[in-house]
């Protein structure tokens, strides 16, 4: 079936939107695609008439860190970032979750722009960017934006950007130093469509001991329309003890603040809220090992 | 159009095509490279993959304008010139290829992690095959083999080939000799239907029903024959001949006029002159309906209130089996165990989407209306198509093309009517592909079942009695279901010894899409019910369930629940002995179950027995025919069908064999029904056994021919000759078999001989005596990890034995055996077809997740060899066997690990949690029950 006409490869931002300009509401943004082609052609959405292809685009595929700060161009693919040893160090939540999407051949393809994009409420690398407290830079009306990341998400499967006139540029978040650390996991069954029954991003701080937490952000996905912080949480384990105690206060207010649902073929609500124990239990203390042996930007 | 350079396969290509283009459909269709095949286009079976830059992307979801400047490698360049690379020579010395539609795939894959990792480990390998799926072999032979040709690559050995032991080989029959073809399918040169292409072939789309029950009140197809590029539409009133068609019972409507039953029905074909103005054409078909009450399950269907779905009701088949005296039978027995148990509707996920071609008499070089398909029953596709087309059947040819997987699922009438009609119509040749979408909605299926079964027993541990019912879900039309679900009844004692029996199915017809033939027969739904319950008998017994099974095991002498007394070949014991011994763990004590930290460990047992042939009554025979030329070379010709499977090196091996001549020198042609005989259907685990008889036998006979005609040259006694390689010797005078082939054409010998082979004759159900001329049985022994944090069911290792009768070629029959086991462990723990009041939901492969690499245990694999009189060298069919006993192993092994019991499959994690946080012991839900 065809699913478009034209198809532009954009070797630019401004041809990029010019593109999307002169098109006026036609020519829609393809990123890897993985995710688009394959909701064309079951019909979730309808064929476009012209498709702008920025995955050759070269500034926003760049992964640049700038001292504290990681600068990720939204079509860096989830292999490049799987495959980045800065990454591995610095957001090593983000390399978990990337590295789980798919298989090899749709990670060397899919971006990491076009999964916020799609805004899914439990994408596995916008868990992770949620996490990092990533921002986005965002051409909106020919005007260009950092926005906090949560801000991208309206509803399921619901942007801010609209993908005919709208364009995600790249993000930024600050890289781990000493005392910080994260981690990434999900819960998955092996039936059905390929979206986690609950992923989860965690980030934590450690003070200069690492005996206690100094802060932590933790995002738990799906447990709403959009991705959003368990901030009830992150604000509980501010100042406590890094030990066993904690972690279990930590389950039992999230078990008690996230109430998930019951979705159609994917999971109960009783199980999913089981799952949220299980994936702090895991996540939490990997981030808080990862954290104790964080090195200095500069010692690398 | 739009020009693109890229370089393909090391050549700079400029092509000037549509930017519509995917990848894939610019190196098929503009570049004719079609060993890069499409199996779902949804980014999901990962069987298109080609590398761009070296790196492996899906070419079906990748633009092809992304392409431009790139350098593309896809299987056909893979290696230069003739040579192979070394991953293509691993994949055939190690048997990791069946029916070779996903080889490519694989072999792409596996290429680009070599490239980057050249020692990877079975978890690398599994980590960058996991989209990568195979539905034949079960991956274990692709892991062997590209950790071999990893090994090859870092200039060490290649890894030897594991085989499985077998008693006293022939010369041939007996060896693990390659497939025959196979090297076609590892350079991408192998062709499947949609690789065929005509010159002015129209494409032609189907019209499937929007509801699954309405009555037609109209279609109007005007607006459609208007569009630009169609060249026919055709509906219900242009079908020359009889519009109903069906293998068993012509129930099935070539194309709907009157009534709709499944959602799958056609209503209207179309043939334009590419594939997107017929599917253009199909949106303005305009089809009134009238709605009818859905019936969408098997149990409401039996109920007085349920509509009818044909006119002679809702009840397609009400099958008895009746054995002694089964109240006499449960008042001996001392325990009794009565339990429900549930499968859902589980699809076959072939990977090669269904396609046919037809070309009409007078094109391109075709004297008659000719129908390309892969096809399992070649000759029951041709009398189906003259029947509808009201044709003589010799009038029309079918031509078997390569099949990319079969497991029953190409039984039934696909496309191959319809492009006929379109053919003939357009005077065009008519190519027909279904999309994955389109192949899931459409094709029979595995029967859903409800099973409910009573099994008695003595305090001793002897079986007594069995009483059972059956519910099963035909589906709209007949199909098989007639047949699969007597199979089902008939064996729902399990291998046993069991005195008496009482079991009623009911196949009921539903509105649901058909059910039909599916590796297990039915034997796979009955035999998830009758292990279990074999189980917790044997724990209320307090015996051990290995003992258990063993004491009531069938041998030579015992009767069947059909009356049958079983004669030769019951190889079940020493299977369950072979599994058993591979238990015992290398130090201590065995134990059916342990725990370490969150995790919980058990082993499952299950046995399994499944029929040989169409039996009960049906006249089986398979024709083959084998020619030697001039040059001594030979073909042997049936038109039976491989699918994979391996056929076609089964029937090499017999010749060579009968005929003393190497295995190379055999040709094989099959699947033509002008220039093949009937080989009968490709089904119930029967071609080994009867072509495999017909070509042996027919071999025989040629090569008493020319001994006869050799004596006569050489003037000796006949009994004096011998055979060498293709010679006749004696004394040291010596002829070669194609010098006689001339010599007999002289004397009107012809050096060819035709062999009709029937099998045993079988009795119907009902009537006692044999209903089944040979019995296959199987031993499985499953360990499993339950993750009791998340309820999460991982199997470790599988451990089989299997009683073949005899190994003709004990690699591919280990590989036929592994990809049964993993087709299983989709059975079990990942697959169901999801239908919602008559309406799949299963609409996308993204929705079906058949097993992936990352889903394969430790298999280890003993062959038995009671050998069957009657069947070639022993050989009886092992198609089936493998898949039967998987299930309810891993299932017994779960409650062995955790306490709990599954009674619905497959095993949803989600309940097993919740019940053993709630401290429950049985999970009657499956995963499509989480609403």
């Amino acid at each position: 079936m065809q699913l478009w006409n034209r198809y532009f490869l954009a070797s630019s931002v401004d041809e990029t939107l010019e593109l999307l300009l002169q098109y006026d509401g036609q020519a829609r943004i393809i990123a890897g695609g993985t995710d688009l082609l394959i909701e064309m052609r079951e019909g979730h959405r309808p064929p476009q008439p012209v498709l702008v292809d920025i995955t050759a685009i070269p500034a926003l595929t760049t992964i640049e860190q700038d001292n504290d700060q990681i600068i990720l161009g939204a079509c860096v693919t989830h292999a490049r970032i799987t495959h980045s040893t800065a990454l591995q160090k610095r957001a090593t939540c983000l390399v978990e979750s990337c590295g789980v999407v798919g298989g090899p051949q749709v990670r060397n393809v899919g971006t990491i722009g076009g999964n916020v994009a799609h805004a899914l409420p439990a994408g596995d690398g916008t868990t992770s960017l949620v996490a990092l407290d990533a921002e986005a830079e965002v051409v909106i009306d020919g005007e260009r934006h950092w926005r906090p990341i949560l801000e991208l998400f309206q509803g399921p499967g619901v942007s801010l950007l609209d993908s005919t006139r709208d364009l995600l540029v790249r993000f930024r978040f600050q890289a781990h130093q000493p005392h910080e650390g994260s981690a990434f996991d999900r819960i998955m069954r092996p039936q059905g469509v390929a979206l986690p029954i609950l992923g989860c991003a965690v980030w934590v701080r450690l003070n200069a001991d690492n005996s206690h937490y100094e802060a932590a952000r933790i995002c738990i996905a799906p447990v709403g329309p959009t991705p959003r912080r368990i901030t009830a949480v992150e604000n509980m384990l501010a100042g406590c003890p890094a030990t066993e105690d904690t972690l279990e206060a930590a389950v039992a207010l999230a078990q008690e603040v996230i109430k998930p649902r019951t979705s159609k073929y994917r999971a109960t609500a009783p199980y999913r809220s089981e799952m949220v124990a299980v994936l702090l239990r895991r996540a939490l203390p990997a981030a808080v090992e990862r954290a104790k042996t964080t090195m200095p930007v500069t010692s690398q | 159009m739009t020009p693109i350079t890229l370089t393909v396969n090391q050549k700079q290509v400029e092509l000037d095509v549509p930017e519509s283009r995917t990848l894939a459909e610019l190196l098929r269709l503009d570049l004719g490279l079609t060993g890069t095949k499409i199996g779902c286009e949804e980014a999901e079976c990962g069987i298109c993959t080609v590398l761009v830059d070296g790196v492996p992307v899906d070419s079906c979801v990748y633009p092809a304008f992304r392409a431009q400047g790139r350098e593309i490698t896809t299987i056909e360049g893979l290696a230069p010139g003739n040579n192979l690379h070394p991953l293509q020579s691993s994949f055939i010395d190690h048997g990791a290829v069946q029916c070779g539609f996903c080889t490519p795939g694989l072999i792409m894959t596996s290429a680009a992690l070599i490239d980057t990792n050249p020692n990877p480990t079975d978890q690398d390998i599994k980590t960058a095959l996991k989209d990568t799926f195979c539905r034949c072999t079960g991956y274990t032979s692709v892991i062997q083999a590209i950790k071999s040709a990893a090994a090859e690559m870092r200039g060490e050995a290649p890894f030897p080939v594991q085989l499985p032991a077998v008693e006293e080989p022939e010369r041939i029959v007996g060896h693990s000799v390659a497939p025959y073809g196979v090297r076609d399918k590892v350079t991408g040169a192998a062709r499947f239907t949609d690789d065929y292409n005509f010159p002015h072939m129209l494409y032609a789309r189907t019209l499937r029903s929007t509801y699954p029950h309405a009555r037609v009140l109209r279609i109007d197809t005007s607006a459609a024959r208007a569009l630009d590029g169609v060249q026919a539409v055709l509906t219900h009133e242009d079908i020359p001949g009889e519009n109903l068609h069906g293998l068993v019972r012509r129930d099935w409507p070539v194309l709907c006029g009157d009534v709709v039953r499944y959602t799958g029905d056609a209503v209207a074909v179309v043939a334009a002159t590419t594939p997107e103005v017929a599917a253009a054409a199909l949106d303005l078909i305009q089809v009134d309906y009238d709605l009818l009450p859905v019936v969408s399950d098997p149990e409401y269907a039996r109920s007085p209130e349920a509509p009818d779905i044909h006119p002679a009701g809702n009840l397609l088949k009400h099958i008895k089996v009746r054995h002694g005296d089964v109240e006499q039978g449960f008042a001996e027995a001392d325990v009794v165990v009565e339990r429900e148990y549930r499968t859902p509707i589980i699809e076959h996920a072939f990977l090669e989407p269904e396609c046919a071609i037809a070309v009409p008499a007078g094109v391109a070089d075709h004297d008659k209306l000719t129908v390309y398909v892969g096809s399992q029953i070649p000759y029951q596709d041709r009398e189906q198509i003259a029947l509808a087309l009201d044709m003589p059947a010799d009038t029309v040819r079918v031509r078997g093309t390569l099949i990319g997987g079969g497991f029953g699922g190409k039984e039934d009438i696909a496309g191959q009517i319809h492009v006929a009609l379109l053919a003939r119509v357009t005077g065009h040749p008519v190519k027909m592909l279904y999309t994955r979408q389109e192949s899931l909605v459409f094709h029979p299926k595995r029967h859903a079942t409800i099973i409910r079964i009573k099994t008695g027993a003595k305090k001793d541990g002897h079986l007594v009695a069995v009483q059972a019912e059956l519910y099963g879900d035909a589906g709209a039309y007949a199909s098989l279901s007639d047949k699969v679900m007597t199979r089902a009844t008939t064996h729902a004692t399990g291998p046993y010894v069991v005195p008496h029996a009482k079991i009623d199915c009911y196949a009921m017809y539903t509105n649901n899409p058909p059910s039909g033939a599916f590796r297990g027969f039915g034997v796979t739904q009955s035999a998830f019910a009758v292990e279990q319950n074999m189980d917790i008998l044997a724990g209320e017994l307090g015996l051990d369930p290995v003992k258990f099974r063993r004491m009531n095991a069938q041998q030579v002498g015992a009767t069947t629940a059909t009356g049958q007394v079983l004669r030769e070949s019951v190889g079940l014991i020493e299977t369950i002995d072979d599994v058993r011994r591979d238990m015992q763990p290398e130090n201590g004590d065995f134990r059916w179950a342990w725990r370490e930290g969150n995790a919980a460990y058990g082993w499952g047992f299950a046995s399994a027995y499944k029929n040989t042939g169409l039996g009960g009554g049906a006249p089986d025979r398979a024709e083959a025919e084998v020619e030697v030329f001039d040059d001594g070379s030979v073909e042997v010709r049936t038109s039976s069908a491989d699918m994979g499977q391996g056929l076609a090196h089964v029937l090499a091996q017999c010749v060579a064999e009968e005929l003393m001549l190497p295995y190379e020198r055999v040709k094989v042609l099959l699947s033509d029904t002008d220039l093949t005989p009937d080989g009968g259907p490709t089904t119930a685990s029967r071609q080994t056994f009867m072509s495999g008889n017909a070509a042996r036998l027919a071999a025989i006979a040629l090569r008493e021919a020319f001994t006869r005609q050799a004596a006569e040259i050489m003037d000796v006694p006949p009994n004096e000759l011998r055979y060498e390689e293709g010679l006749l010797r004696y004394n040291g005078q010596q002829v070669e078999l194609g010098q006689l082939v001339g010599r007999m054409k002289q004397h009107g010998v012809s050096p060819r001989a035709r062999y009709e082979y029937w099998a045993p004759e079988t009795k119907p159900l009902g009537t006692g005596g044999d209903m089944h001329f040979a019995f296959s049985y199987a031993t499985q022994a499953a360990l499993v990890k339950v993750d009791l944090e998340t309820g999460e069911v991982y199997v470790l290792k599988l451990i089989s034995s299997t009683d073949v009768g005899r190994a003709i070629n004990p690699l591919s029959l280990k590989g036929q055996i592994e990809g049964g086991i993993v087709m299983a462990l989709g059975n079990c723990l990942t697959e169901a077809f999801i239908v919602e009041d008559g309406i799949p939901w299963t609409t996308a492969l993204a929705r079906y997740k058949i097993p992936s690499i990352k889903h394969v245990p430790e298999m280890i694999t003993h062959l038995v060899e009671h050998r069957v009189n009657s069947g070639p060298y022993g050989a009886k069919g092992v198609g089936e066997i493998p898949s039967i006993a998987t299930t309810p192993a891993i299932c017994n092994a779960v409650y062995h690990a955790t306490g709990v019991r599954i009674y619905s499959i497959p095993i949803d994690q989600d309940a097993l949690l919740l019940a053993l946080k709630r401290n429950q012991t049985e999970v009657h839900t499956a995963w499509p029950d989480v609403k």
